[in-house]
């Protein structure tokens, strides 16, 4: 008999193909927000993951000025002592210091030919290539001897190549920035999107003097970032750091720093915040969606037993017995609340597999959300066809027939 | 068969003292007013009345739809009047038809599929019950109209679908409630033929609400209700025939 009933709300289904696609629609879309949503915002925290480690996780970088986040005090800026090049030699006497890579940056336009291009130049010694993680795909890197002169080389990034070279090997050639004629001794790797989605790739560097001297005119520097002997925590680096540059800068005992020493574990904490954050609305925008689906899966219920009243009441009799009729809406519900949630899973993993592709992020299903999701609007859908079911039961034969 | 002879007859349906009062108190209304019936095996019973006269009331409760609020039901000798929901639900699937004045079929589904719904309830194998629904549609005259939804089929065909709808489970009685209410003349006559053609030849009992004189004439007694309660019953004098 429960077969046969099972045939019964099949058939029932299968008449009504409008609106049984329409309840499994409610469905559908509910379980698809929430698994594109949720799966999309994994894989940009894992995408923001791994950029973060990309940076670098033993890399303390110095920095002069009092605050490393929030506006800046007024003249703070003016009053700041720049760091000089003397400063980052004295830095590499520090045993906890594997590697320390100075650096000055200045926005110049770059002219190779006909092409040009605004970019940012970094002037950077030997180093640099090491304590960021990029890599030399042709040519090569700066050799020690060009830390110490004002050699006119550089290296370009991969954007900087595409604008200026198009697709041509840059290794050999000229370029002119500013009223500095230098040639092209390597190119990077390229790196893609940072953390903050700016393009990494679109740089030049050149000789930390080259720019001083020939470019900027100032002994001064932006900034130093160092590595970390391996072993040595970044809370003992930034503590020596400062205590030499203290010493350096003669600043008072109990008197604040004018400068600030950064952990990029800081930077990725700061990161993974926003990341949360974000995943967190997603999630929210997700459980909406799942509760709207789900208000639409109770709507369409509640109006398929009102529109099928008289079919209830022909039911009853000719000799339904409730249990009977409770039963065929029951497994019209199951089987309307899993069709849809196995398309909605289907449509939700395709949504963020495409999204995925789109963001060039990792694709990151997440098995809960799958079964939550799919769990969530299958009770839904059983609720509210049980319930109405049950009031359609319970209806009283002669007034289910009068209905119109 | 003479009056003397189904008086022999045990009785098939039997109201004792039977009211059914609908609200309370002032609102109060009495549908049934100490009514008393007894329709015997075989018969073809026409109840006619003005509205709120009581025979839909009547109708309702020997269709066991409703329960009377006192008095006695006797089905086929046994007490009935007392039965919960689902009890009920049973004697319906396995003694009665329902035949409706609006057809009451399923939309969307099939005139043989229609037809086998009681069978579905009463639980018969598939086979048997296409082989039934098949056979009870051709004896109503749609042999070939099997697979026609009601929507493909006309007022007429579609009264003859519920009727073979009701036949199909081999009920006692057939409870027709104006079948003929929402047809023309010509296809009411059509109908009132088939009813009278199982009356007689299957010995399938009647009791038909309408309200029209000449398709009463079709049934050999007729019952007039005002009031809740009956106010004449004879046999139909003049009786059409097929």
């Amino acid at each position: 008999m429960i077969w046969e009933t099972v045939r019964l709300a099949l058939l029932a289904l299968r008449r009504n193909k409008l609106r049984s696609a329409l309840t499994m629609l409610g469905i559908v879309i509910g379980v698809a927000a929430v698994i594109a949503m949720v799966t999309v915002g994994q894989g940009s925290s894992r995408s923001v993951a791994a950029s973060v480690e990309s940076l670098g996780s033993n890399v303390l970088t110095v920095r002069p000025g009092g605050r490393s986040f929030g506006p800046p005090s007024v003249g703070g800026a003016q009053a700041t002592r720049p760091f000089t090049l003397r400063d980052a030699d004295a830095l590499v006497g520090l045993s906890v210091l594997a590697q320390v890579s100075p650096t000055v940056s200045s926005m110049q336009t770059v002219v190779a030919g006909a092409a040009n291009v605004s970019t940012s130049i970094t002037g950077a010694t030997s180093a640099y290539l090491d304590v960021n993680g990029w890599t030399v795909a042709s040519g090569r890197g700066f050799d020690t001897s060009e830390d110490r002169a004002s050699a006119a080389v550089c290296i370009i990034g991969e954007t900087v190549r595409r604008t200026l070279f198009g697709m041509a090997d840059p290794v050999g050639q000229q370029l002119r920035i500013g009223k500095v004629s230098c040639e092209v001794i390597g190119l990077l790797q390229a790196k893609g999107a940072g953390a903050f989605g700016q393009d990494q790739d679109d740089l030049v560097l050149m000789p930390i003097r080259t720019v001083q001297r020939r470019l900027l005119g100032s002994d001064s520097i932006s900034s130093i970032s160092v590595a970390l002997t391996p072993g040595v925590s970044s809370q003992r680096g930034a503590r020596e750091i400062e205590a030499l540059l203290r010493d350096r800068r003669r600043i008072a005992e109990g008197a604040p720093n004018d400068f600030n020493v950064s952990d990029r574990a800081q930077i990725a904490e700061v990161l993974t915040g926003i990341n949360s954050v974000l995943t967190g609305m997603l999630s929210s925008v997700a459980a909406v969606s799942l509760l709207v689906g789900g208000i639409g899966i109770m709507n369409i219920m509640l109006v398929s037993v009102t529109e099928r009243t008289r079919e209830i009441g022909i039911r009853l009799a000719i000799g339904a017995e409730g249990r009977q009729v409770l039963t065929q809406f029951l497994v019209e519900a199951v089987v309307l609340s899993l069709v849809g949630g196995i398309i909605g899973v289907i449509v939700g993993l395709g949504l963020a597999f495409g999204a995925s592709l789109y963001m060039a992020i990792p694709f990151a299903p997440q098995t809960y959300v799958v079964l939550l999701a799919f769990a969530f609007s299958a009770l839904i859908g059983v609720m509210f066809g049980f319930f109405p079911a049950r009031k359609a039961a319970r209806l009283d034969p002669i007034e289910a027939l009068r209905h119109e | 068969m003479t009056s003397a002879a189904s008086d022999r007859l045990p009785p098939l349906i039997e109201l004792v003292d039977v009211c059914r009062v609908y609200g309370s108190g002032e609102a109060e209304v009495r549908a049934l007013d100490h009514a008393d019936l007894v329709i015997r095996r075989g018969e073809f019973v026409a109840i006619m009345g003005p509205s709120g006269s009581g025979k839909s009331t009547a109708m309702n409760t020997i269709g066991l739809l409703d329960r009377p609020t006192s008095g006695r039901y006797l089905f086929n000798g046994v007490e009935v009047q007392d039965l919960d929901r689902d009890q009920r639900a049973l004697l319906r699937r396995h003694f009665l038809g329902f035949v409706f004045q609006g057809f009451n079929l399923l939309p969307r589904t099939s005139a043989l599929e229609n037809v086998e719904l009681p069978l579905i309830y009463k639980g018969m194998a598939r086979a048997e019950r296409i082989e039934r629904a098949r056979a009870a549609l051709a004896k109503v005259g749609l042999e070939g109209r099997e697979d026609h939804d009601p929507s493909q089929l006309s007022g007429g065909q579609q009264q003859r679908v519920a009727i073979a709808r009701a036949l199909a489970g081999d009920p006692m009685v057939i409870l027709a409630d104006e079948p003929t209410g929402n047809l023309d003349s010509h296809r009411s006559h059509e109908i009132m033929k088939l009813l009278q053609q199982l009356n007689r030849e299957d010995g399938i009992t009647i009791v038909m609400v309408t309200h029209e004189d000449d398709i009463a004439a079709y049934a050999r007694r007729l019952i007039l209700f005002a009031d809740g309660r009956i106010r004449s019953d004879a046999p139909v004098p003049e009786r059409a025939s097929a």
